[in-house]
């Protein structure tokens, strides 16, 4: 029988559609087909400066918006050989531990309600809450942050975040517990999740899967450690490995990555405090606005930020890849510039892309029901892989 | 110690001194990066990944470029990542614009499967020996190859079947849509 699983079905994250052969309960092929979300972002790029491609990428992984604009961010100041300052980066390192653990918790809370715990659900999506709260905060958006800037930030952060983080912090470890005293030992979430929907380390790599995918299929892999950007070796965290290659040893990678991340925003705040005040973007005014007390009261301030606004920067002619540790795994912009403000190329390496290429090994040969766990295992944003 | 890019290309000179290679020009292009003639590709591609001093175990991505009107009018780029060795490595194979054809590379990495598939879907490139070579993000009977330069961005009329004379859906099969008949039993 074949079975049309999607693009409506709730457990398949957005608009996925898997196409299942099935002999009685057991899936013998399986055919995700995707693109129900294409809204061609690559090819808008082309005809957008850099910075106008930023709230784009809000909207491809839209429950972390921040590593996006950081990746992009990155990609357009590694083109234009530049890097933003101390200060900013560590705000942009504590913010987008936040935004892991932020996406985490809407995995978690929503995997765990497609296998029937419905309580973690709500345990979830309160602490999310307060991570939306503290976006609001910063550039007053829930969802769409667009708050990083090639060279730094878009403005500097307003007074009393940094509390409003160490309170998040603090408060957080105790919540993961909770999460974890629901779920590690429960008999029906082991049921569901213990060796289902296994990926041998050789078909991960095989497959190009990265982040908790990879890192539950037992392979130590974590851009931050591997190639740092923003600073992240001057950070103490360990990178959790798991050996079991299913869909627990991938929870029990993205639960521990948690704790991981709020013990590096927790570092990031100190280093804010650290860091002398209000240096929050580069001052290269060829390629970063000015601030705009300055526009106001400076000639030259003036002109670079009405040029900048009317044309965009110049980047050198040449190309660019870089890539950071998303929640998801490998993201990573490649722009192709051509010496105009607008880049002649945008590519996107979307982890969830990537990774969703890993279903049809972990399910093929097992049962329906297992096709639900595995989706939600993977961690996938449909916005993300169909760009 | 970890080999450079550099060390990488002088590798691939050694091992294959029949292929032309050519290094990627320009001070703003950020990737050691390096051309190489289509009909060699796997055979390079098996052995950056089989070789225990390189050990390109995952490709990263696979995407294109279209440089209109340049000739050979694309380009596509291949970045490999090596995990043991901490190193990446970019490869660009050009192709012309008459029936472009590069071969595939799922062979030697599966998950190029995708990646090729969205290069074909974006710019028309077909990968020789691809197992299943169909649009991926795009609907299958879409026309044209939209991230070609070429292709307009928007603006144009929204093609539904009252006003594209080719376009057409199946009619509905109304016999099996018509509402069955319920029985309902008691309880």
């Amino acid at each position: 029988m074949t079975l049309n699983m999607g693009p409506q079905h709730p457990s398949t994250h957005g608009v996925l559609r898997v196409v299942l052969e099935l002999d009685g309960e057991t899936v013998i092929r399986a055919k995700p087909i995707i693109g129900y979300l294409h809204t061609g972002m690559e090819k808008q790029a082309e005809y957008k400066t850099y910075t106008q491609s930023i709230p784009q990428t809000d909207r491809m992984d839209y429950l972390a918006p921040l590593s996006n604009n950081l990746a992009l961010c990155l990609a357009a100041e590694k083109l234009l050989g530049i890097e933003a300052p101390a200060r900013a980066q560590a705000i942009r390192v504590l913010l987008t531990e936040l935004t892991r653990i932020s996406s985490h918790c809407v995995w978690l809370g929503t995997h765990a309600l497609d296998i029937g715990a419905m309580t973690v659900f709500f345990y979830c999506f309160r602490e999310r809450e307060k991570v939306l709260s503290i976006y609001d905060m910063v550039c007053g958006a829930r969802m769409t942050a667009s708050y990083f800037r090639v060279g730094g930030l878009a403005s500097d952060i307003p007074e009393g975040l940094l509390d409003k983080c160490q309170k998040f912090v603090d408060e957080m470890p105790a919540h993961v517990d909770e999460y974890e005293a629901l779920l590690s030992r429960n008999p029906i979430w082991l049921a569901r999740t213990e060796g289902v929907a296994p990926l041998s380390t050789a078909a991960a790599l095989a497959l190009g899967a990265t982040g908790p995918t990879l890192r539950g299929s037992g392979v130590n892999w974590d851009l931050r450690k591997a190639q740092p950007y923003c600073g992240y070796d001057g950070y103490d965290f360990q990178v959790p490995v798991e050996k079991g290659c299913d869909a627990y040893a991938r929870y029990k990678v993205r639960v521990a990555e948690m704790r991981q991340s709020t013990r590096i925003a927790d570092q990031a705040i100190r280093r804010v405090r650290e860091l002398s005040p209000g240096d929050y973007r580069l001052r290269d005014f060829k390629y970063v606005l000015p601030p705009k007390e300055e526009v106001k009261t400076s000639m030259e301030a003036l002109i670079h930020h009405f040029k900048i606004v009317a044309h965009g920067f110049f980047p050198p002619v040449g190309e660019a890849y870089a890539a950071i540790e998303a929640p998801k795994g490998e993201l990573g912009f490649y722009f192709v510039s051509d010496g105009t403000p607008r880049p002649w190329r945008m590519k996107v390496r979307s982890p969830s892309f990537v990774n969703l290429q890993t279903l049809p090994t972990m399910i093929e040969g097992r049962l329906v029901a297992d096709v639900i766990t595995a989706i939600g295992s993977l961690d996938i944003v449909l916005g993300e892989i169909d760009r | 110690m970890a080999p450079t890019p550099e060390a990488v290309e002088q590798r691939l000179r050694e091992r294959f001194p029949d292929v032309a290679f050519r290094r990627q020009e320009g001070a703003a292009v950020r990737d050691h990066t390096v051309y190489l003639p289509a009909d060699r590709l796997v055979e390079v591609c098996t052995f950056l990944r089989d070789d225990p001093g390189l050990d390109f175990a995952m490709l990263t991505w696979v995407g294109g470029v279209d440089w209109l009107p340049r000739e050979p009018r694309f380009d596509v780029v291949y970045h490999l990542l090596s995990l043991s060795k901490n190193l990446r490595f970019v490869l660009k194979v050009s192709v012309a614009d008459e029936n472009p054809r590069v071969p595939t590379v799922s062979g030697v990495w599966p998950t190029a499967n995708w990646h090729e598939r969205e290069t074909f879907d974006f710019y028309g490139i077909r990968f020789t020996g691809h197992p299943d070579l169909t649009r991926i993000l795009l609907p299958d009977d879409w026309e044209g190859w939209p991230l070609r330069k070429d292709s307009p961005l928007g603006y144009q009329e929204v093609a539904f079947t009252h006003n594209t004379p080719n376009r057409s859906v199946p009619a509905p099969d109304l016999e099996r849509l018509a509402p069955k008949k319920v029985t309902y039993r008691a309880h």
